[in-house]
């Protein structure tokens, strides 16, 4: 099966670096590259009613168009290298039409996808698409979880979205360098709270903060469940500087700034947050791309409609780079940091080697505006600073690489 | 009445020779709609009102007026310097940053970034003679002397596009470094100095035969690749000396147009940008967009003389000896 699997995988390496090939030496017509933006009909994250709330740190919509946007913006240095990037979208209705649908991207050869996925359907993409696809380059543009980027991880999935241990750390890095450092932390009943949590803390071990108190919130009604919905009587703890929030759903977070026994700011998952976007972000042409964005998609650019952006933006930079490079160069040169890229962030990004990681500076930002930028000044690296955010290279348990 | 005969005498004979108030240094400030106006040593004058998120500036031949392209009002204003006043405006596309003139000052040619053209203007009529398309946020401009052909570089698609005037349209696309800014003609016009602000470096265009012949590394140190970001460029009155600010490295580098060779770092204040010599070469004035301040340095010496409070986020920067 193994040994099939190789072939097969080799079968198609061979046809598309034949492809590859061919593409280079004609220069007249340009070649078009396709990209397919697969997401989930039922995907709750985009149910109306949810759409309406607009948590903040939530996708605010699907990921097509910013990966629309990025193929436009990406154009004219491609036609330079006589390519095009076409992108395709894929809307499953179930997770058991995903063979198939990577059946027909496999048909009409396309190898680059953006996974707009929730955590299953994108593991068993990670899992199926190289065989599927006889090569493939996926991009998790939208999903946080750390274990994606450590016993999940693979060889050809690449990150443009901050994984959680990021966020913490550039929340944690603003709180220490504010001196803010006695944190009351409250945590909801999901797993994803559990997960944020556990990011938390170790970001608040590697950065000094101290816990003061854990203390569990619901969202309850219920007099008799009191003390774990009422917000007075969770912050009533007198000794924190700062609330930190574990809501992976929002909605509790959402009632939390100006609503604690003491005044005292909340962050987390709501109030001061960490994000991969703000479309307030004012340096860096970032009022250019979000207003680009806005005109197209109607609405605001949030962080997973940059990291999809990004996405396509690194295929069109790793293309124009090397017109001709296979899938699996190209996944070495991404992830071999030999692609720079512009995050219309400040500094030049590229992919870390050990988790396929988008290294890049995070925003500190509430609901109006952006207030601090991490890494923040101060904080030292003995390579790259922006390495201080998320796991580092010594700490990473991720061991595919391309 | 006499006094005021004699000014107004003084005036129109000010006029009549088409001067401009000497011993001045005009600095547009992004936030603050206006261009503040120094004597040559830095001291604070005054201030002239413009219009929206002033950014680059140019004088017209005769130093008699400025031109500053308003990013927010999309707008070219026209300041008349001897009454230190916008007295005209040309309407121009959606977020002017950089432009350039025709040699006979006739014509303005201006990257347009939020509609991806480089649009050109009669200065005289105020109609737009055309526009070129470009890649992604066009900055940089340069006519060329003879002004037939324009250089225009596309930040987003890391290009720099050659513009045959005559023709209306892009000839040639030059890939260059990462995120392209500004542009320098040196070595007498035969070479094009292409600022890369995330390549950290300078490529170096061939004018002739269109190929980028070298490319110029910035290192400072104590800093990263990363942190160095070249964007403004000025070329000192005789040619030899090209100074860069190296932008988030707060330095501007001094580099020997000959030999490529950067002869030392120097430091000035935040994210330095907008960078112009003194005619007499003594004096170079670095704007500080990120610490709202002026620097001035003694490019004998090499070193930052005095820093001096400007508004909020300077841009660019031109002296009137």
């Amino acid at each position: 099966m193994a040994g099939l699997l190789r072939r097969e995988l080799l079968v198609g390496m061979l046809a598309l670096s034949g492809l590859a090939c061919g593409v280079s030496r004609v220069q007249a017509a340009p070649a078009s590259v396709g990209v397919a933006v697969i997401s989930l009909a039922g995907d709750e994250r985009y149910a109306p009613r949810r759409l309406e709330r607009a948590y903040p740190g939530h996708p605010q919509g699907r990921m097509l168009d910013a990966a629309r946007l990025a193929a436009e913006d990406a154009s004219v240095e491609l036609e330079m290298a006589g390519l095009s990037l076409k992108v395709r979208e894929v809307l499953l209705p179930d997770v058991q039409a995903l063979p198939k649908a990577l059946g027909e991207l496999k048909a009409a050869g396309i190898h680059h996808v953006v996974a707009d996925l929730p955590l299953a359907e994108m593991n068993q993409l990670v899992r199926t698409a190289p065989a599927a696809l006889g090569g493939a380059m996926v991009f998790n543009a939208g999903l946080d979880d750390d274990a994606l980027r450590a016993e999940s991880c693979a060889a050809h999935l690449l990150h443009t979205y901050p994984s959680r241990q990021m966020l913490a750390d550039a929340l944690a890095q603003y709180l220490a360098a504010r001196a803010w450092r006695k944190v009351l932390l409250l945590q909801g009943p999901l797993p994803g709270d559990q997960l944020q949590a556990d990011a938390f803390n170790r970001a608040a071990r590697r950065y000094g903060l101290k816990i003061t108190q854990t203390r569990p919130f619901k969202l309850s009604g219920d007099p008799r469940e009191r003390d774990l919905a009422n917000t007075r009587l969770l912050t009533g703890e007198r000794e924190h500087d700062v609330v930190a929030v574990m809501d992976s759903n929002g909605e509790f977070a959402r009632l939390l700034p100006y609503a604690t026994q003491w005044p005292r700011p909340v962050v987390g998952s709501n109030g001061l947050m960490a994000a991969a976007w703000h479309p307030q972000w004012e340096r860096n042409g970032g009022p250019q791309l979000s207003r680009r964005f806005q005109r197209l998609a109607k609405r605001p650019m949030q962080g997973q409609d940059w990291a999809a952006w990004m996405a396509v933006r690194a295929m069109g930079a790793v293309l124009v780079d090397e017109p001709s490079a296979s899938v699996a160069q190209q996944l070495k040169r991404l992830r071999g940091a030999a692609v720079f890229l512009d995050g219309f962030k400040g500094p030049r990004l590229s992919f870390r080697a050990w988790d396929g990681q988008l290294r890049q500076p995070l925003f500190l930002s509430h609901i109006d505006g952006v207030v601090g930028l991490a890494p923040l000044e101060g904080v030292l690296h003995p390579t790259e600073v922006m390495d201080t955010l998320g796991v580092d290279e010594k700490e990473s348990t991720c061991r595919a690489r391309p | 009445m006499r006094q005021l005969v004699a000014a107004s005498l003084t005036l129109c004979a000010g006029l009549a020779l088409a001067q401009s108030p000497a011993n001045r240094v005009y600095v547009s400030s992004e936030k603050d709609n206006r261009i503040y106006v120094f004597d040559t040593k830095g001291e604070r004058l005054s201030s002239i009102e413009v219009c929206k998120r002033p950014r680059h500036m140019m004088f017209n031949p005769k130093h008699t007026q400025i031109y500053v392209s308003c990013g927010d009002s999309n707008r070219l204003g026209i300041v008349d310097t001897a009454s230190a006043k916008m007295t005209d405006q040309v309407a121009v596309g959606d977020s002017p940053e950089i432009f350039d003139l025709s040699p006979d000052g006739k014509s303005v040619f201006v990257s347009i970034e939020e509609e991806n053209v480089m649009a050109a203007y009669s200065l005289e009529t105020k109609v737009k003679l055309f526009e070129v398309k470009t890649g992604g946020e066009p900055e940089g401009i340069l006519v060329m002397p003879d002004g037939k052909q324009a250089y225009v570089t596309s930040e987003d698609a890391n290009v720099v596009h050659l513009v045959d005037l005559v023709k209306r349209k892009v000839v040639k696309n030059i890939r260059v470094g990462k995120r392209p800014r500004r542009f320098v003609l040196a070595a007498d016009g035969k070479e094009l100095w292409i600022s890369n602000e995330l390549g950290s470096s300078i490529s170096i265009l061939d004018t002739q035969d269109q190929h980028v012949k070298q490319t110029v590394d910035f290192k400072v140190q104590g800093m990263r690749a990363a942190d160095i970001t070249p964007v403004g460029m000025a070329l000192s009155p005789d040619g030899k000396t090209l100074w860069v600010g190296l932008g988030r490295a707060n330095h501007v580098a001094e580099v020997d147009v000959a030999t490529r060779q950067v002869r030392r770092n120097i430091l000035v204040g935040k994210r330095a940008w907008g960078l112009m010599p003194h005619p007499d070469g003594k004096t170079l004035y670095v704007t500080n967009g990120l610490s709202d301040d002026m620097t001035l340095v003694d490019t004998a010496a090499g070193k930052a003389v005095r820093t001096v409070a400007v508004g909020r986020v300077p841009h660019s920067v031109l002296v009137q000896p």
